[in-house]
């Protein structure tokens, strides 16, 4: 039946298994970044074993930025070359978030498959597996940034930022990232299947990436749209990313989205813990 | 430090319009296997769940170990494991990293969690799969996998959800093993189970549950002794002396007689073993040729249907149909 070589006898196995419970030491439990870690580092052996996980933070952002590009390129600014300029950060902003939802869904397969069950009863800081899940997460949200920069600059982006700006903007945009993911986490404990998580979460991430500044200039759309992308978080982030890669002057908006991120960890961060406690 | 492993008081769980688990009441001393036995549906894994701090309970108080599962619920994470129902280790990693991935969380550095997985899987004869992903592992495989993987740091309280389900009977046989070399090293196993012969040759105790509730307790022998004496299974060597042996029978032993398929068959439970002798001298008097009088102990799956009023072993459809 099985593969493995198992001509012992039961009374060698007792043997074998008493000699593994009785010489285990309990060592000194980890801190809660270490812990944390060490999930990120599960997450990033299951990229290694399932490598089709990448698929959506490559051809995604590669898509969106040509066809955005392309699309509204012509028809907004005249010229793609033009465009690319206010564009290419605000698309940058728009691939990475557009990717954070995939973690509702990839934690309720974990749930469903009862691994969670696994970590959810070991002696360790609770929000650990979440924190180390999501630090993976930000990991493919690099891949993502970086890929999604690289094709901007192969259509002609010159950012005036430079490589520190351009990296300020991803930095600050990645610390979003990992903050709206605990929307996607608390959703996919009230949830039950990964299709509705999806679901939810395109709904909610709708309004937050068309409603904003990343396409047009606001001062083009009717009142009642610019009312709401004047409130609107991503807005904010796409302003303080643009002035670090633009190289202008970055003002009160990028203390803005550390504050909306600050926000975000506190309140869905708790909703997240507080399901996670018993989720069903 | 509590003598008790388990002690609970009124536990209860309710979904919706279901009261999963519905005021149990345990005590469960260290060492040895305490049994959870019930159809599907019964409460078994909410109220294991319960127990390992997975779960939160609805009402009642339990403890573990002496620690309260609410208030000290960390203290009762360190020192228990549960290996739930179905597979609890991640099944697109390996064998090896999943239990060098627990070692870590542990505690141990990274040599020494490859040392520990690599005890672990050698242990549960696993070696040789240590570098296939869980996901291409038999069902016996995975099962011992999640057993290593529950094990990594020593608990004092092993949990075992329906350890056995879906295994061919030589997988049973093996975790079957693995169990009593855990008991045998000091560990208290409580594991839940369908099966009524994996209670009565694994379970030191058992606590039957039906709908959320604990109907009868103690060991196989005990339960058994209090569903009456035993059964008297009689076969006459002539069909045709069938009715008059029943008839003596019946007399004789004050019960009902019924016959059973077999036309040699006569069975009756009885209510004191003390004329079982009076019987078999009644019969040889009538000059009634005997081909079988056996006198046996009542199965678990008589002690289920006499306390429960309906049959211990699940339906295929039964969780659906509940
Ligand atoms: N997460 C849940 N949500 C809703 N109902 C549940 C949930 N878990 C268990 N139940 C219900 O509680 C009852 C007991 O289930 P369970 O403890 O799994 O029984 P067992 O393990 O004995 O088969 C069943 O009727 C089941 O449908
Ligand atoms: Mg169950």
């Amino acid at each position: 039946m099985t593969t493995s070589t198992r001509a012992e006898s039961p009374v060698a196995q007792a043997e074998a298994i008493a000699s593994v419970l009785t010489s285990s030491s309990r060592p000194r439990r980890p801190n809660a970044l270490q812990t944390s870690t060490i999930f990120g580092w599960r997450a990033l052996l299951k990229i290694k074993h399932v490598p089709e996980q990448l698929f959506d933070v490559t051809v995604f952002p590669v898509m969106m930025t040509l066809l955005f590009t392309y699309l509204f390129g012509g028809a907004i600014a005249g010229s793609v070359t033009d465009y690319i300029a206010y564009i290419a950060p605000g698309v940058l902003v728009q691939s990475v978030l557009f990717i954070t939802m995939y973690t509702g869904s990839t934690l309720r397969t974990d749930i469903d498959r009862g691994v969670f069950d696994r970590f959810r009863s070991l002696p360790i800081w609770r929000p650990s597996p979440l924190v180390g899940m999501l630090l993976g997460d930000a990991v493919r949200f690099l891949v993502a940034s970086l890929l999604t920069a690289a094709v901007c600059l192969a259509i002609g982006w010159r950012p005036e930022g430079g490589v520190l700006g351009v990296a300020a903007g991803i930095g600050l945009l990645l610390i979003f990232a990992f903050s709206l993911g605990w929307i996607w986490t608390f959703l996919s404990l009230i949830l039950r299947t990964p299709g509705a998580i999806m679901g939810v979460a395109g709904f909610t991430l709708m309004p937050l990436l068309f409603g904003s500044n990343i396409f047009v200039d606001p001062a083009t759309m009717p009142g009642w749209l610019q009312a709401w992308v004047e409130v609107n978080p991503v807005s904010d982030l796409v302003t303080a990313v643009r002035a670090f890669m633009n190289g202008t002057e970055v003002g009160v908006e990028a203390l803005a989205s550390l504050g909306w991120s600050a926000a975000l960890v506190l309140v869905f961060g708790s909703l997240t813990m507080w399901r996670y406690r018993d989720p069903r | 430090m509590s003598e008790l492993a388990i002690e609970t008081t009124g536990l209860t769980k309710v979904y919706g319009d279901t009261r999963a688990v519905d005021g149990i009441d345990l005590r469960i001393p260290r060492g040895g296997v305490h049994g959870f036995l019930g159809p599907n549906g019964a409460g078994k894994t909410t109220t294991m769940r319960m127990l390992a701090t997975l779960t939160r309970p609805d009402g009642g108080w339990a403890e573990v170990l002496g620690y309260d599962v609410l208030r000290q619920s960390d203290e009762v994470r360190s020192r228990v494991s549960l290996t739930g129902q179905f597979a609890s280790v991640d099944e697109d990693l390996t064998g090896a990293e999943n239990l060098r991935l627990l070692a870590r969380l542990y505690g141990f550095d990274g040599k020494g969690a490859r040392r520990r997985a690599g005890e672990l899987l050698a242990a549960f004869g696993l070696d040789d799969a240590a570098d296939k992903q869980v996901k291409k592992y038999s069902g016996g495989m995975r099962r011992r996998i999640d057993i290593a993987a529950s094990i990594v740091v020593t608990p004092e309280i092993l949990f075992l959800d329906e350890p056995t389900t879906g295994l061919d009977p030589r997988s049973r046989n093996e975790v079957w093993d693995i169990v009593r070399a855990m008991v045998a090293v000091g560990t208290t196993v409580l594991l839940t189970t369908q099966y009524l012969d994996e209670a009565d040759h694994l379970a030191d105790r058992i606590s039957v549950i039906d709908h959320g509730k604990v109907i009868a307790e103690g060991t196989s022998s005990e339960l058994k002794a209090s569903v009456g004496s035993g059964s008297l299974h009689v076969r006459v060597m002539h069909r045709a002396d069938r009715e008059r042996a029943r008839a003596v029978l019946v007399h004789q032993l004050g019960v009902e007689v019924s016959a059973a398929h077999d036309p040699h068959l006569l069975v009756a439970a009885l209510e004191e073993r003390g004329r079982v002798t009076r019987a078999l001298t009644a019969l040889d008097e009538a000059g009634i040729e005997l081909a079988q009088f056996a006198l046996g102990q009542p199965t678990l799956d008589e002690v289920f249907l006499a306390l429960t009023g309906h049959e211990a072993e699940p339906d295929e459809e039964e969780g659906e149909a509940a």
